[in-house]
């Protein structure tokens, strides 16, 4: 992971930012088979062949959230290509394709520019070489639909025909792109292209590798976090049928095997002594003391406004709440896995990864090369999340192959991934509102007790506080004239990782509940309230209106039914959501409808936008509803998904998704639709039942 | 190692393997159709879903032996070029999102339209309730499966 997911996170204006189209660099031959003969390949991200196929870049990770389809579109748009003839490939990474993160909501928006940009270079030279073989103005022809016509005598030529003499004009470093209102592909659904191989069981996902000679490795690591192997006995595990070798890697012991359950049996056998190390004794429940104890002193201010917490002595009436959350396990499909093959001078690696480019600067320093000597394959990922930005995975195959001479392929069990993970931080939070005589809230007060991730990860400066932990809740978007967010930083050990939405998936619910409960102290509807305090943020409000009207707001409910409302800007794009609970007689919460309204700025692809609203919904509805991971003995708890569950098809509510583009520049789709689920869930409960949800999970109470 | 014949998507293999190892293995490994997934090996998420006999089963949980002789059906052979009405309707609705689950899920809702040609969603989300998705592609499977059993995506 790379500072560059920070900037994703903190800036709105990033668009090319690091990413610049190299012409004939050495590695871009790799990536666009430049040598192939009379193919046009102007830039390292698309190439048009002369059967008039155009071929685009992906130099991003798809994790089923559709972005190598909404990458080609961008170039197509631009290039005016026939989308009929547009094809997709995966882009390995090299220097070309700068930080190949995809994270952070921001492949759209880091690419929006380059990929425009490169399939309007391409249109440029396709339209000159049409001119210079009609002898004709080149302002007198257009490109359309993948020809290119004199417009005066409706003359045209194929790309196909025209890419031998378009590839060798001077490539114009930057045209001129279309005003929005001429775009015909950005704003339009065609269909995905991974979709086909993904019901026909032909997707090759990272498991799905198969490299002649290959092994399959297991790894044993220590159960408590920070442990390490102090000895083992491999007798047992080479006895185990397939089993060939038994090797020390890193922390932990491989046993390697000529299939993946061989492997796994051959784990089963070893012996393995742990030195636990200085988190043995680490459980939850004395994560949260801590927590609560730090809490009581005051923070590091992330953002002040009036006269902050002092406003509340004035107040004539205050209210006071703490809000936890656990930490949780992301749990994709697809385990964590990689295959190598590390050669003397040379290494090949297959990874289902988030960094591309993280994979390639791993592996070469695992496998003691430079980082050109390593070819990094991305093969299709069953589920990412923020998971997939780690190493450890790819580090072990490539020193397990070294070892063992062959290509090796390591799989973790579900069990591996579920206590070994890096995790959503555990954050307990103390909030306090004071309203003034009429009821109107004057003051606000956030204290903010967390591990942080971007503490953990050494990329903040001597004294920085946090942004992975106070995003989401610094950024509140009420006019509430006092107002102070505090943050205490405090790592128990626990490995982080960003997951959906980072900080804002906790911060979002801790604002958007303690603002119901102002609400009800207030004796003001909540989402009135939200209105009247969003005065002056057009976005938030807009989203707000339009879910609150689509979801009946205001309306009644049957006894046992309630209704809440939340809404949060995240990751440049504005997502409001209803959702409509019932409680059972024993207090089971079922969520049975979502409405959800979403303005990303402009779309680029309005299907894959409702998509990623659905399944941002349903992955926060799970953490809303179930899932919790717990740590006693400095182990994780749970295991696997019968005590790790997630929500259900049963449990899924009916979702309805509204897009509301403002036409600003585009958003991210792929972490937005998360952070307003659980609040309107919590608020729902609230307003059924009268009492706040001031822990998650719900299950947990 | 033991000798044992497998009926995989018509054809019948002679097989020699360990033999405890599970179905699941065997067909990724052994038979190289790797459209069958493994995601947690306890029998709960039901990424490994194949038909045998017709009955979705979950091909983690059994052992390739359990399984000699009788009919096994994987993703791989639900159909020639994707005209299975479930894997057109799944394109239709653009169901998949990672896509890890959803042979599994193409799976096990092929065996309740096999004997529930018109399903409700309340018979979806019994039948499809233990096959785990963590994109979210619910509401799309459920619609996918209507579509299907009306025959409206050909």
């Amino acid at each position: 992971m790379s500072a560059t997911r920070r900037d994703f996170l903190k800036s709105g204006a990033l668009a090319g930012a690091g990413l610049v189209i190299a012409f004939h660099a050495p590695e871009t031959a790799r990536a666009t088979d430049l040598a192939a003969k009379d193919t046009l390949a102007p830039n390292a991200y698309l190439r048009v062949t002369p059967d008039g196929t155009v071929t685009v870049m992906i130099a991003r990770s798809e994790l089923g959230q559709g972005t190598s389809t909404a990458l080609a579109m961008l170039v197509a748009e631009e290039l005016e290509a026939d989308w009929r003839k547009v094809r997709i490939e995966q882009a390995i990474p090299a220097p070309v394709y700068g930080d190949m993160t995809t994270g952070g909501s921001a492949s759209i928006r880091s690419l929006w520019k380059p990929m425009r940009r490169a399939g309007a270079q391409a249109r440029e030279l396709l339209v000159s070489a049409a001119a210079a073989q009609w002898k004709v103005d080149r302002a007198a022809c257009h490109a359309a639909n993948g020809e290119v016509v004199h417009t005066a005598s409706g003359r045209r030529l194929g790309y196909g025909a025209l890419t031998a003499a378009a590839a060798k004009l001077p490539v114009p470093a930057d045209p001129a792109l279309k005003d929005r209102r001429q775009h015909r592909v950005i704003g339009t659904t065609p269909a995905r292209f991974d979709a086909p191989a993904k019901v026909d069981g032909s997707a090759v996902f990272g498991t799905d590798v198969r490299v002649p000679g290959m092994l399959y490795a297991s790894v044993a690591q220590c159960p408590v976090f920070g442990g390490r192997a102090a000895g083992f006995d491999p007798a047992a595990a080479l006895q185990a049928p397939g089993v060939v070798r038994v090797e020390r890697v890193g922390n932990g012991v491989a046993v390697l095997a000529k299939s993946t359950w061989a492997a796994f049996r051959g784990r089963e056998a070893l012996r393995v002594t742990w030195d636990e190390g200085p988190l043995a004794t680490l459980d939850s429940a004395g994560i949260r003391a801590k927590f609560a104890e730090l809490a009581k002193q005051p923070g590091q201010t992330t953002r002040k406004e009036g006269r902050g917490a002092a406003a509340l002595a004035g107040a004539a009436r205050t209210l006071e709440a703490v809000y936890e959350v656990p930490y949780l396990a992301h749990t994709p499909m697809e385990p964590m896995n990689c295959t190598a093959h590390a050669r003397p001078a040379t290494c090949e690696v297959w990874v289902p990864t988030q960094s591309g480019s993280g994979a390639r600067e791993a592996a070469a320093k695992a496998a003691g090369v430079e980082p050109r000597a390593v070819t990094v394959h991305l093969t299709l990922i069953g589920g990412g999340f923020g998971a997939r930005h780690r190493q450890d995975h790819v580090v072990q195959a490539v020193l397990l192959s070294k070892a063992a001479g062959a290509p090796v392929q390591v799989v973790w069990t579900r069990e591996d991934d579920v206590q070994h993970d890096v995790y959503r931080p555990a954050t307990y939070n103390l909030l306090r509102a004071g309203l003034d005589a009429s009821g109107a809230p004057i003051a606000w007060t956030h204290r903010i007790v967390a591990p942080g991730i971007a503490t953990q990860m050494g990329f903040l400066k001597q004294g920085e506080p946090d942004w992975s932990s106070f995003d989401g809740a610094a950024n509140l978007p009420y006019a509430i004239p006092n107002l102070e967010v505090e943050l205490i930083t405090h790592d128990p050990g626990i490995p982080l990782g960003w997951w959906r939405s980072v900080a804002s998936s906790q911060n979002a619910y801790v604002t958007e509940c303690f603002l119901d409960e102002v609400a009800a102290a207030a004796g003001r509807d909540p989402y009135e309230l939200r209105r009247e305090l969003l005065k002056d943020k057009p976005r938030h409000r807009a989203v707000l209106e339009l879910a609150a009207q689509k979801a009946s707001w205001g309306t009644a409910l049957p006894a046992g039914q309630g209704r809440g409302i939340a809404v949060h800007e995240s990751f440049g794009s504005f997502v409001a959501q209803a959702a409509e609970v019932e409680i059972a007689p024993g207090g089971a919460v079922r969520v049975k409808r979502v409405v959800c309204a979403v303005d990303c700025g402009t779309v680029v692809h309005p299907d894959l936008v409702r998509s990623q609203m659905e399944g941002g919904i349903i992955y926060g509805l799970s953490a809303a509803l179930k899932s919790e991971i717990t740590i006693e003995q400095g182990r994780v708890t749970q295991s696997n998904f019968g005590d790790y569950p997630m929500l259900t098809i049963g449990e899924c509510p009916t979702i309805e998704v509204h897009l509301a583009p403002s036409g600003d520049p585009v958003g991210g789709i792929g972490e937005p639709g998360l952070p307003p689920a659980a609040p309107a869930v919590a608020n729902a409960v609230f307003a059924a039942t009268g009492k706040p949800v001031r822990r998650l999970p719900i299950a947990a109470g | 190692m033991a000798a044992i014949r497998l009926i995989v998507n018509g054809r019948t293999h002679a097989l020699d393997v360990d033999p405890g190892t599970p179905l699941l293995w065997v067909l990724r490994e052994t038979l190289g159709l790797t459209g069958t997934k493994y995601g947690c090996g306890a029998g709960l998420c039901g990424g490994c879903t194949v038909l045998i006999g017709g009955e979705p089963t979950r091909s983690c949980q059994i052992a390739a032996v359990q399984a000699e002789d009788q009919s096994i059906t994987t993703i791989e052979g639900l159909s020639t070029g994707h005209d299975h009405p479930l894997q057109q309707a799944w394109i239709a609705e653009q169901v998949p999102q990672c896509g890890y689950c959803q042979s599994g899920q193409i799976m096990t809702a092929a065996a309740l339209l096999a004997k529930n040609p018109a399903p409700t969603d309340a018979d979806i989300d019994r039948a499809l309730s233990a096959n785990l998705c963590r994109c979210g592609t619910y509401p799309r499977i459920r619609r996918a499966i209507h579509l299907a059993a009306k025959g409206g995506a050909r």
